[in-house]
């Protein structure tokens, strides 16, 4: 009697499986993530104002004493200014997730037949978009304080493709933090201490070669300073296809051994 | 267990569910059965159990031990099956602050596989249904604690599931908004859906479940209905009120053999209940007067699902 009622009042649900729905279900997890972005404005705002500051104070405060051989800095700066906007972005996977979790999201989506990668494809997805947009900005930010690019679009568009391979890297590993700590403000303290180093003992706004001897091998070859030569590279002229292989190796290459440990991470937890 | 879809096993159930989490063994074999269309209220202090029990149950833990059938199949083997056929709401009223109630119920109604048309019906009814039809365009941060707590419901509902799972489905509410959601629960199971709710209200329990399993320390203590319980403690309680600690522990020991305990919150309180009527109320008596204890107030009652409690677990809930 109840199981008669139960099946004729329920609504039609899908049957389960196939790529059509894990792909239908990470883009429900993208529109969510986006719906809150649009929704909380000052998100993205605050994403920005940090980077612009940085912009004000390098470009205008400590810029005259940076000595570039061979380019202006400004030109040099914002490559590097595009790299740290990325960088510290990422960080809003880490929040988002451990928001999720530390507020139940996460307990009810597990408890629903959607496809176990969605959570955090949908999440990655999301803010690999949101990655777009901000450099996009960034970029218009560069032009109005003499930014010149010296190479054409294709090459500027292949540029910001760096930059979001570079996103999405970085992306996998604060999905990792964001399901290992217990909520958002934890998420921004373990991030902070992780993307120092790594940002600004780099050629992001300075050159390596004035650096001390100790510091220039770890501020030439790692990840930041080598997404920064690559989009350089794509804007700015110069030797290109070496610099860029060797970023995307990196971005490629932190998201293979990243993705994999985030995602059993996430069906641990 | 034979669970074919016409046979009316039960909706749930769980066998010598076992789980640790590192040194503290959270579940130490817990089995259980709710039967399907009825109410089982699943009981205990914090940090009894209830909620692991619940997460094995709705497929977001494996269980270390022990093997649990909901609505005919097996969590571990068919954790999708047992996904499209629950609904899950929890203490947390787990919702996202920043969509909408409707978005909400957007959100919960795609994941769940319905089309596009449907979900968006669903999601009409539902807010309809819980009141919040005014409010269904607000992002849910600007909701009262009551209104997060019928979304969340709401949510857990979506797909009509047979089966629904409450995590404290009131824990934190004013008394209003709880006779709310508890109308809307008893509604629902008069519709046929099997309910499994944890509480530590005991009048929630008394209120709500057909069936009472109380667990604490992951083991069951005890189970039945709300009379059958009762009925462990006799017809009747005494509450028996002293002027301060020492004459109550003195009358503990002078009616030890009479079951006596305080309420957890109370040490100038005694109760024990009541087998033999008023020949042992004259028995208490004397014995306390010959013991030059005083008594400062006597109250007899029907025992609560709280004197229960007290005699099962030594703690309140």
């Amino acid at each position: 009697m109840t199981a008669v009622s139960d099946s004729t009042t329920r609504p039609h649900m899908a049957p389960d499986g196939g790529l059509m729905w894990t792909i239908r279900d990470n883009m429900t997890m993208v529109w969510r993530n986006l719906t809150v972005i649009r929704r909380v404005p000052q998100l993205l705002v605050f994403s920005l104002i940090q980077p612009l500051i940085f912009v004000l104070m390098f470009r205008y405060v400590f810029g005259g004493s940076i000595k570039i051989p061979g380019r202006s800095y400004v030109d040099y700066l914002m490559p590097g200014i595009f790299v740290q906007t990325v960088a510290f972005g990422a960080i809003n996977t880490a929040v988002g997730l451990a928001e999720d979790k530390n507020k139940g999201l996460l307990e009810r989506l597990r408890s629903l037949p959607m496809a176990r990668s969605a959570v955090l494809g949908g999440r990655v997805l999301a803010d690999t978009i949101r990655n777009v947009v901000i450099v996009t900005l960034m970029l218009f930010v560069g032009f109005a304080v003499g930014f010149n690019t010296h190479t054409n679009s294709i090459m500027v568009a292949a540029g910001v493709g760096v930059l979001v391979l570079f996103g999405l890297g970085l992306a996998w590993l604060f999905a990792l933090i964001g399901l290992s700590v217990t909520n958002g403000e934890a998420a921004q303290a373990a991030a902070f201490p992780l993307l120092a180093p790594l940002v600004f003992a780099s050629n992001a706004f300075v050159d390596p070669a004035n650096l001390p001897g100790w510091l220039q091998g770890w501020a030439r070859h790692q990840p930041v300073s080598a997404a920064a030569d690559a989009v350089r590279a794509c804007m700015l002229g110069g030797p290109t296809a070496n610099k860029v292989l060797i970023s995307v190796a990196w971005s490629l290459g932190i998201s293979a051994v990243l993705a994999p440990i985030a995602v059993r991470r996430y069906r641990k937890t | 267990m034979s669970s074919t879809a016409h046979t009316p096993g039960p909706a749930i159930h769980a066998e010598g569910l076992v789980k640790h989490f590192g040194e503290v063994q959270a579940l130490q074999g817990v089995s259980f059965e709710v039967l399907t269309g009825t109410v089982l209220g699943l009981l205990g202090p914090n940090g009894a159990g209830k909620t692991t029990a619940v997460r094995i149950l709705t497929t977001i833990l494996q269980p270390d031990a022990g093997r649990a059938v909901v609505a005919g199949f097996d969590v571990v083997q068919s954790p999708q099956s047992v996904r499209r056929s629950i609904g899950l709401a929890g203490q947390y009223a787990a919702i996202d602050e920043n969509l909408t109630g409707r978005e909400n119920l957007l959100l919960v109604g795609r994941l769940s596989h319905l089309s596009k048309a449907t979900a968006g019906t669903r999601a009409v009814e539902l807010l309809d249904q819980f009141h919040l039809t005014d409010a269904g365009g607000r992002p849910a941060r600007t909701y009262s604690g009551g209104m997060r707590r019928r979304l969340d419901l709401a949510a857990a509902l979506v797909t009509h599931p047979p089966v629904l799972l409450l995590d404290e489905p009131t824990t934190g509410l004013d008394p209003a908004s709880r006779q709310e959601l508890w109308d809307v629960i008893g509604g629902l199971v008069a519709d046929g859906t099997t309910v499994l709710l944890t509480t530590q209200y005991l009048e929630e329990a008394d209120r709500l479940a057909d069936q009472i399993v109380v667990i604490d320390n992951g083991l069951v203590a005890a189970q039945g209905t709300a009379a059958q319980l009762k009925a462990r403690l006799g017809t009747t309680a005494m509450a028996l009120q002293f002027d301060d600690a020492i004459q109550a522990t003195a009358a503990i020991a002078v009616l030890a053999d009479l079951n006596p305990a305080h309420p957890a919150t109370d040490t100038t309180t005694v109760v024990l209940p009541l087998f033999g009527g008023a020949g042992t109320v004259r028995d208490v008596l004397n014995r306390l007067a010959e013991a030059n204890i005083t008594v400062g107030r006597l109250d007899l009652h029907e025992p609560t699902l709280d004197d229960v409690f007290l005699s099962l677990t030594g703690a309140t809930p």
